[in-house]
């Protein structure tokens, strides 16, 4: 999915700039539904135990919390790989040879 | 998005591409792409949810399970997009 669209993108940019700027929204769009299709699944399973006939409101809090600290683990993880790598430079020396 | 693009992609068959109706056929297949992804795991979700071991039929209170779970994860769908959706803007917000 993400490599053909993005080559799609590319070669029917060369076409026409309008286009490569509409294939660039459209996979970016992309990328975002797939990241709500995965959160959903995740939280899913974390928040609900027998679906009822309604959603009930401590369901809806869970889902909402469960969307909140799945970004927060994110930039949680990315930060501090980031971190590791500033601080630990003989690591670093070694990644990049 | 397994079939990929048909061979009558960009309307006319003169050669030369439409951009517009390139688009339109592009906004197109994406959505249903994306019915076909929410599809595809409501019902990975609703079989693991509501089918113990599998009998002879769906009975009765697996169909009704499976009603109840199919209308659950849209309104899971919905809860995490609009959680989602809030969260960028408050981030961008903050920029």
């Amino acid at each position: 999915m993400e490599s053909s669209w993005s080559s799609l993108g590319g070669s029917l940019g060369s076409a026409d700039p309008q286009l490569q700027r509409f294939m660039e929204a459209e996979v970016q769009k992309q990328r975002v539904q797939l990241l709500i299709h995965h959160m959903t699944e995740l939280c899913w399973e974390k928040c609900m135990d027998k679906p009822g006939p309604k959603l009930d409101s401590r369901a809806e809090l869970c889902l909402v919390n469960c969307v909140e600290r799945f970004i927060d683990t994110s930039q949680f993880i990315l930060n501090r790989l980031e971190h590791t790598h500033k601080a630990k430079p003989f690591f670093s020396q070694n990644l990049s040879d | 998005m397994d079939s990929g693009f048909g061979s009558d992609f960009g309307g006319t068959g003169g050669g030369k591409l439409d951009p517009g109706a390139i688009m339109e056929q592009v906004k197109v297949q994406i959505a249903v792409a994306n019915a076909q992804e929410l599809l595809q795991r409501m019902t990975d979700k609703c079989f693991r949810k509501c089918i113990g071991k599998p009998g002879g039929s769906l009975d009765n209170s697996e169909q009704k399970c499976i009603a109840m779970c199919m209308d659950r994860y849209m309104d899971a769908w919905n809860t995490v997009s609009r959680a989602y959706n809030s969260r960028l803007q408050r981030e961008r917000a903050n920029m």
